[in-house]
């Protein structure tokens, strides 16, 4: 993923629709109420299954369909091959950490924007605690990396 | 009662507030994710945006790793959070209505302007404390809801459905154990 990847003109146009489908989906599901987040781990409401399995629904089927049709972005030429994330201690951990934030609060980064964008002002506060917290982890890794030194972890 | 009356409430309980626009909501979602995924081969998540926007003001090294993509990604979140505001000024304000649309059933909405905005009453200090957790949380373990959920189950990755499983039951315990200490909301 080069910055090159960026010089076609409609790349950026199109991240930013992408968005707007993908912000106004959130706020037409309720996704981006933490209420609703809470009502479904309280076992309430069981609605948001419907919202996390329509939407791997259609990556689903898209992702491996589009395979089918050609191999390379037209905006890009990025390969539509899979790139998966390696499975390691760290997506359980961070998984478990992350499932504690979510647990407690209702909100997730995606739902926390969009939830910005119908006016839940308070929402600010977790987007804060979300940086804070990111760069927190960075600042350790970083630390680490730089103590034993060639060792990287790819992600 | 017969069967039908019975899966009925059953129904009814499971899904208090119907299906359509969870359903609804939730293709969009997947649509949005495949409509730049079309274009660009990019699997968008939501949570990178975090560690590649701290490196317009950080140089550590795990920031700096994400400078080639931070624009698009502020990009994005930009349309994301302008996608809900125009959910905002339609249905949230009664601009247009659907019979697949539900209203608001919590938090309170309030008036700006001829608009009809939404806030959450869950406390703030739920929020910053649970943003920090899933600060850490999304970049130890390497993407969130939608890097997992939507992106990754739908590639059927196996970090990502363990990612999923993981992230899914510890926020069930929590959240109903911080319901049983009384916290609400």
């Amino acid at each position: 993923m080069s910055a090159d990847h960026e010089q076609h003109p409609l790349f950026m146009p199109l991240v930013f629709v992408g968005g707007l489908i993908f912000g106004f989906g959130l706020g037409f599901s309720h996704m981006a109420q933490p209420e609703i987040v809470l009502n479904f781990l309280q076992f309430e409401d069981f609605g948001l299954l419907f919202v996390m399995g329509g939407a791997a629904v259609v990556t689903g089927i898209t992702f491996f369909g589009i395979k089918q049709v050609r191999s390379t972005a037209p905006f890009t030429g990025t390969s539509y091959a899979r790139r998966l994330k390696t499975l390691d201690r760290n997506v359980v951990l961070g998984g478990g950490i992350f499932g504690v934030g979510w647990g407690l609060s209702g909100i997730c980064p995606g739902a926390a924007y969009a939830s910005l964008g119908v006016g839940n002002v308070a929402i600010l506060y977790g987007i804060a605690g979300m940086f804070l917290g990111a760069y927190v982890q960075g600042y350790w890794r970083s630390a680490r990396a730089k103590g034993e030194a060639p060792a990287s972890t790819a992600d | 009662m017969t069967a039908t009356a019975l899966l009925a409430v059953a129904f009814g309980e499971l899904f208090p507030n119907g299906i359509s626009h969870y359903a609804i909501g939730g293709l969009l979602v997947g649509l949005g994710t495949v409509v730049i995924y079309l274009g660009t081969g990019i699997a968008a998540g939501a949570s990178t945006f975090l560690e590649s926007t701290l490196s317009y003001v950080s140089n550590l090294s795990r920031f700096q790793r994400y400078v080639p993509s931070r624009d698009w990604r502020v990009v994005f979140t930009l349309g994301i959070v302008a996608g809900a505001a125009i959910y905002a000024v339609t249905f949230q304000s009664g601009l247009v209505s659907s019979s697949l649309h539900q209203p608001a059933t919590t938090g309170q909405l309030y008036d700006v302007g001829g608009l009809t905005l939404w806030m959450t009453e869950v406390q703030p200090w739920r929020l910053f404390v649970g943003g920090i957790l899933i600060g850490i949380g999304t970049r130890v373990g390497k993407g969130c809801t939608s890097g997992h959920g939507v992106c990754g189950v739908g590639s059927a990755s196996s970090a990502s459905l363990v990612g999923v499983a993981t992230f899914l039951l510890i926020a069930i315990g929590v959240a109903q154990l911080v319901q049983a200490l009384g916290v609400s909301p």
